[in-house]
């Protein structure tokens, strides 16, 4: 973050987006400057190739054993669509809810809100050690930053949000934050940062996860407080859910005294029976099983089981401002499966660091710049080649080329002066609608040929303004002979 | 205006004044697999789905649920386990149980930890996706119960397997703490490869009663 950025962050139809200046949904730098050094990181490439070729295996397989996977998929759209139009009663039904249940419920209209809620939460049991269930909500508004700022002590457990805590390092994936990091960096991290860890540590995934579980135990056996998101809450009941498969979410949810769950106001779902489509489709979607191992649901506090205080933070940090956006609102209904990262063509090269967002890949590249408002991370929208592989397994049917089209649109309206693509654009328009002036320009491009000397495309080193348009793409290089000379030729005019 | 009245009014404007009625949501995937509770294709089906998971599944005769709990023990902890290793749900059957076992009773949930396997009932079993749900009714125990001890058996009977997830969780109370579990503890975050057994039980076994 720069001195000059001004203070506030824009609205959208008055709406206020998430604020600067906290959480991670905005980068240091523009997508292609990021991505530039990804794509030279040879490992990185290799660590994102293998994992999301794995992860699509899976998926694809049992999502093709489903004989109602359309049906499910068009039932969890449509389920999302019918939430959204009635979102205010959900959220006020869903506080009855879980109050009625001895839970109390919060609300925070931004991250700085929800970090000082809880905060103060942690603040008044008395102790100074959070564990935490990994969570994007938390991510996304800082929360570890400003519990750690107020001298509490807080300890992510799910395996690969450890691996970024102890690597001082940012997650790059919804699903597995260290799926850049492959087993010989992660053993590194491990020998480097973990007390009395075994020296003779191997990079068997197995041999990593027992270290893990090793580490934690203790943690997790005096935790007083815990911190965690939520996948669904249900109104008609109350009923929270967290879906995950270490059991490291468990460990969260049942033993500390105090349940502290921070849920974007978009998580809320109408009924109980809603979840039969959800629990369908996010696991199939996320990590290609069957069934994650472990889905926990509690509904407010019960005497002798599990936490005796519960929490619940509401969280809109934008969210309102992207329900206000008839186009991008459809974003909000994201369940976190993580499937479009995994088929993105760009995310797999790129990596997720390069999107600069807690939310990377083709939803991060919609999801942030309406949080954030467009301006903020106007680079986003064109992260994305628009191949419509995300759409297509996105379990919500989420139109995420259409939302990129759409806030592409919006971007290049909120300029105020013409960008020399606007400009080379109007320019080719007028050539374009006269036949003269377009022969002539087809004629007058064979001297690319020249500056190709003979290669199928034109060097990506041309002076700017071309160059803005040839870094990231390769320019053919012009044929010896138009379409219509040729037709001409071969068929006479 | 408190931050409740805000975020409310921001989701009123955001959607205008003359939203859009929610649109109608179409249930036409399947709500029923098509086999009632219980039917041998389902146990079938169960059997091959959880052990897909790792986990190990032994069938027996419903008058035999007390000896193959015993066997699953012996599986899990070593034919070396002594009763007192072993914590059961307060409300799970007497011949369930084996012999001069720990029953669970309101001692704090993490002395749990010190057992080495856990029994627990289950309120319901889907076979497709090879889930048990257990819903902290007295026979399946608090959650810390089916958490802390590193083996866990679970015991369900064959009228408690449904052949899919819609049918599984309308045979459940939402308003009861559940814990699906889905074969054991795992983690795929290293190189997205599935690994059996982190932080809770490493040694899930089934048995499967009819």
């Amino acid at each position: 973050m720069t001195a000059t950025v001004p203070p506030k962050a824009p609205t959208f139809l008055g709406l206020p987006t998430a604020p600067r200046g906290v959480g991670h949904l905005r980068g240091d730098q523009s997508f292609p400057d990021a991505a530039r050094g990804a794509l030279r990181d040879g490992q990185l490439r290799a660590n994102l190739g293998h994992a999301t070729s794995t992860i699509r295996g899976k998926r694809a397989k049992v999502v093709d054993e489903l004989p109602d996977w359309a049906q499910l998929r068009e039932a969890g759209r449509a389920l999302k669509t019918a939430t959204m139009a009635r979102l205010d009663d959900h959220l006020e039904e869903l506080e009855r809810q879980v109050t009625a249940r001895g839970g109390v419920v919060h609300w925070a209209r931004d991250a700085n809100e929800a970090n000082e809620i809880v905060t103060r939460l942690v603040q008044a049991t008395g102790t100074s050690e959070v564990v935490k269930v990994k969570s994007m909500a938390t991510q996304e508004i800082g929360l570890n930053e400003a519990l750690e700022a107020a001298g509490l002590d807080v300890f992510e457990t799910d395996l690969a949000e450890l691996i970024v805590q102890l690597g001082e390092d940012k997650p790059s994936h919804i699903l597995v934050p260290a799926i850049h990091k492959n087993r010989a960096e992660i053993r590194e991290i491990f020998a480097r940062t973990i007390p009395g860890v075994d020296p003779d540590l191997t990079d068997d995934p197995r041999q990593l996860a027992m270290a893990a579980r090793t580490h934690l135990r203790e943690r997790f056996l005096r935790a007083r407080v815990a911190v965690s998101g939520a996948n669904f809450a249900v109104a008609e009941t109350g009923t929270l859910t967290v879906v995950e498969s270490e059991g490291n979410g468990r460990m969260c949810l049942t033993l500390p005294e105090t349940l502290i769950t921070v849920m974007g106001i978009e998580k809320v779902v109408p009924t109980w029976r809603d979840l039969e489509v959800f629990l369908q489709l996010l696991p199939r979607s996320s990590t290609g099983e069957r069934m994650n191992p472990y889905t926990s649901t509690w509904a407010g506090v019960t005497p002798g089981d599990g936490p005796q205080e519960f929490h619940l933070v509401l969280l809109d940090n934008g969210r309102t401002a992207v329900l206000a956006d008839e186009v991008g609102r459809e974003a909000l209904h994201c369940i976190r499966c993580s499937a479009c990262l995994n088929v993105c063509p760009v995310y797999e090269r790129a990596g997720g660091h390069s999107y600069g967002s807690v939310y990377p890949g083709p939803i991060g590249a919609v999801l942030s710049p309406m949080l954030t408002g467009v301006e903020d991370n106007a680079s986003l929208p064109f992260a994305s080649s628009l191949c419509g592989a995300c759409y297509d397994v996105c379990p919500v049917a989420i139109d995420i080329p259409s939302i990129l089209v759409h806030l592409r649109a919006e971007h290049v309206e909120a300029q105020e002066r013409p960008t020399a693509e606007a400009v080379a654009f109007r320019g080719l328009a007028k050539v374009m609608s006269h036949p003269r002036l377009w022969h002539l320009a087809q004629r007058a491009s064979r001297l690319g040929r020249l500056i190709a000397r003979g290669r199928p495309t034109l060097p990506n080193a041309l002076p700017p303004p071309v160059s803005g348009w040839t870094r990231s793409r390769d320019l053919p290089t012009p044929p010896k002979e138009t379409f219509v000379e040729s037709w001409v030729r071969e068929h006479g005019s | 205006m408190s931050a409740r009245e805000e975020v409310l009014s921001r989701v009123r404007q955001a959607l205008g004044a003359d939203r859009t009625a929610p649109e109608e949501v179409v249930r036409d995937y399947r709500l029923t697999d098509g086999r009632p509770a219980g039917d041998p294709a389902l146990l079938e089906l169960l059997v091959e789905r959880v052990e897909d998971y790792r986990a190990t599944v032994l069938r027996c005769a419903p008058a035999e649920v007390g000896a193959t709990v015993r066997a699953a023990l012996d599986q899990g902890l070593g034919s070396g386990w002594s009763a007192g290793d072993v914590v059961v749900a307060p409300g799970l059957a007497e011949d369930w149980r084996p012999a001069g076992c720990d029953v669970d009773d309101d001692r704090p949930a993490v002395q749990l930890a010190d057992r080495a396997a856990s029994v627990t009932a289950v309120a319901v079993a889907v076979a497709e996706t090879g889930t048990l749900v257990l819903d902290g009714s007295p026979a399946c125990g608090r959650r810390a119960l089916s958490l802390l001890p590193d083996c866990l058996v679970c015991v369900v009977t064959a009228d408690q397997v449904v052949g899919s997830v819609p049918e599984g969780l309308a045979r459940l109370d939402p308003l009861r703490p559940l814990t699906m579990v889905s074969g054991p503890s795992a983690t795929s975050d290293i190189e997205l490869q599935r690994v059996e057994g982190v932080h809770g039980p490493r040694t899930l076994l089934v048995v499967l009663a009819g």
